[in-house]
């Protein structure tokens, strides 16, 4: 699995981050990023919740 | 053809929607309501349409879109103006909001909390010393979130009565002139505070603004008094209704209230089913700027949409027995701060203040009860953010 965020539509609304927070954070302008060594999501069945949760749709997963 | 439901209708007890609004969840994810001023407008009440409708860039929260549908007579003043953030659509929207993305962020909520929790502390020292019994709203679920959101811009809590009284005509005022009366004298202060900033500045985030923003000519002076405008009166009304409903709530559900005070962890969980379960602001309005095809239905262009969160948030699909309050349960992917570009941009702060307002409440408090039958306590009306008018509480 690999995460990718697009921080041009992100909005900071931080969701990501407080659903899966072993994946996702926010960066110190408020826009969501992985935390080193979590691009492939860390096997955390949060992820998907995650990206559900963002409300705009700025998160995606490809399966590799 | 039955006859269309009104929309808004007072809720029957505060924290159920309203009875009236039972058919409309019966009749699927998308039916209509009649306006006061008889105009049919779409309702959505599916949590999986309103989460698709709501990320649809085919409906706009343009006020000044004369096809803009107005649930209340007096609100035809908000066409006046262009309401920032919540009245405009990207880029606008998406220009204005990334100005402010980094005060909200949840790096800056979590470092905010020592300081919403001494606020918290001080009011109910104040409130123990002078009760029984004590008024919630005007002693704690109002001053709350108005200190925390006076600390975060660097507006001087000591005009807490004059912009609480404006905002309180602005969004419940008797008639349309009343609320642009209110509006004009809330713009009024703020654009005397920020020249007084640019004089003098302090270190709250609209001294920011004017540092980054407006001296460098990005925003413009009448932009940042209605961004001030905004982001004052969201900040503290709609946290405020939480914490007085929410308390309300958890004293008519003594069960769950246990629950919660023998679990200090079940918090952040209970604030979601709270939010959840109570959808304060029930009613959020959308013009549709193409035509859109939803479970099996047209939205025309030019069609007014109206998202009932407390409906949506309680469509059975996506919560089992979603009448029933369950701190324990999972609330994910509720509405009540929407969806799309323009989720509430305080949310996190909203969380932060539930979770310690309520939290510190029960514990200094534990045998916090009402002081006069739960029947006799006033509660607002449906045409407004919903919560308690006065909550009285004895120990």
């Amino acid at each position: 699995m690999r995460i990718t965020i697009d921080t041009n539509v992100c909005i900071g609304a931080g969701q990501c981050a407080l659903t899966a927070p072993s994946v996702f954070t926010q960066d110190d302008d408020g826009f969501s990023a992985l935390l080193p060594g979590r691009e492939d999501g860390g096997g955390d069945p949060l992820v998907r919740e995650a990206v559900r949760a963002c409300p705009v749709q700025a998160i995606k997963i490809t399966e590799e | 053809m039955t006859e269309t439901i009104s929309f808004p209708q007072d809720r029957t007890c505060p924290y159920h929607p309203p009875t009236n609004y039972r058919p409309l969840r019966e009749s699927g994810p998308l039916s209509h309501v009649a306006l006061y001023d008889g105009r049919r407008i779409w309702a959505v009440t599916g949590h999986t349409e309103a989460r698709a409708l709501l990320v649809d860039g085919r409906l706009s929260a343009d006020r000044q879109n004369p096809a803009f549908p107005i649930t209340l007579e007096r609100f035809e003043a908000v066409r006046r103006v262009r309401t920032p953030l919540i009245g405009v659509d990207d880029p606008e929207h998406n220009t204005q909001r990334r100005m402010l993305i980094p005060s909200f962020s949840v790096k800056r909520t979590i470092a905010l909390r020592p300081q919403i929790q001494r606020i918290v502390d001080e009011l109910l020292d104040r409130m123990l010393a002078q009760g029984p019994p004590a008024e919630l709203v005007s002693a704690f679920a109002l001053p709350v979130p108005s200190m925390v959101i006076c600390l975060l811009l660097g507006v001087p809590y000591a005009d807490h009565e004059f912009f609480e009284e404006r905002s309180h005509r602005l969004l419940r005022g008797r008639s349309a002139e009343e609320s642009e009366e209110a509006r004009l004298e809330l713009e009024g202060y703020l654009a005397g505070l920020i020249a007084t900033k640019e004089k003098t500045p302090g270190d709250g985030l609209l001294d920011e603004l004017i540092t980054e923003r407006l001296r460098t000519g990005s925003l413009r002076h009448e932009e940042l008094v209605r961004l001030a405008m905004v982001l004052l009166v969201a900040g503290h009304e709609t946290t405020a209704n939480m914490i007085s409903l929410g308390t309300f709530t958890l004293l008519e559900h003594p069960d769950q209230l246990a629950q919660l005070k023998a679990d200090d962890n079940l918090i952040p969980t209970a604030v979601e089913e709270l939010l959840r379960f109570l959808s304060i602001a029930d009613g959020m309005l959308r013009v549709a700027t193409d035509d859109i095809e939803i479970a099996g239905r047209t939205i025309r262009a030019g069609d007014g949409v109206m998202f009932s969160t407390s409906m949506i948030n309680r469509d059975e699909a996506a919560y089992p027995a979603p009448d029933e309050l369950d701190l324990d349960r999972s609330a994910r992917h509720h509405v009540a701060f929407g969806f799309g570009v323009h989720q509430c941009l305080g949310q996190n702060l909203a969380r932060a203040e539930m979770e310690i307002a309520l939290r510190s409440l029960f514990r200094r408090i534990p045998d916090l009860r009402l002081a006069v039958p739960a029947a006799e306590i006033p509660f607002k009306p449906g045409h407004t953010l919903q919560g308690m008018i006065e909550l009285p509480l004895a120990w």
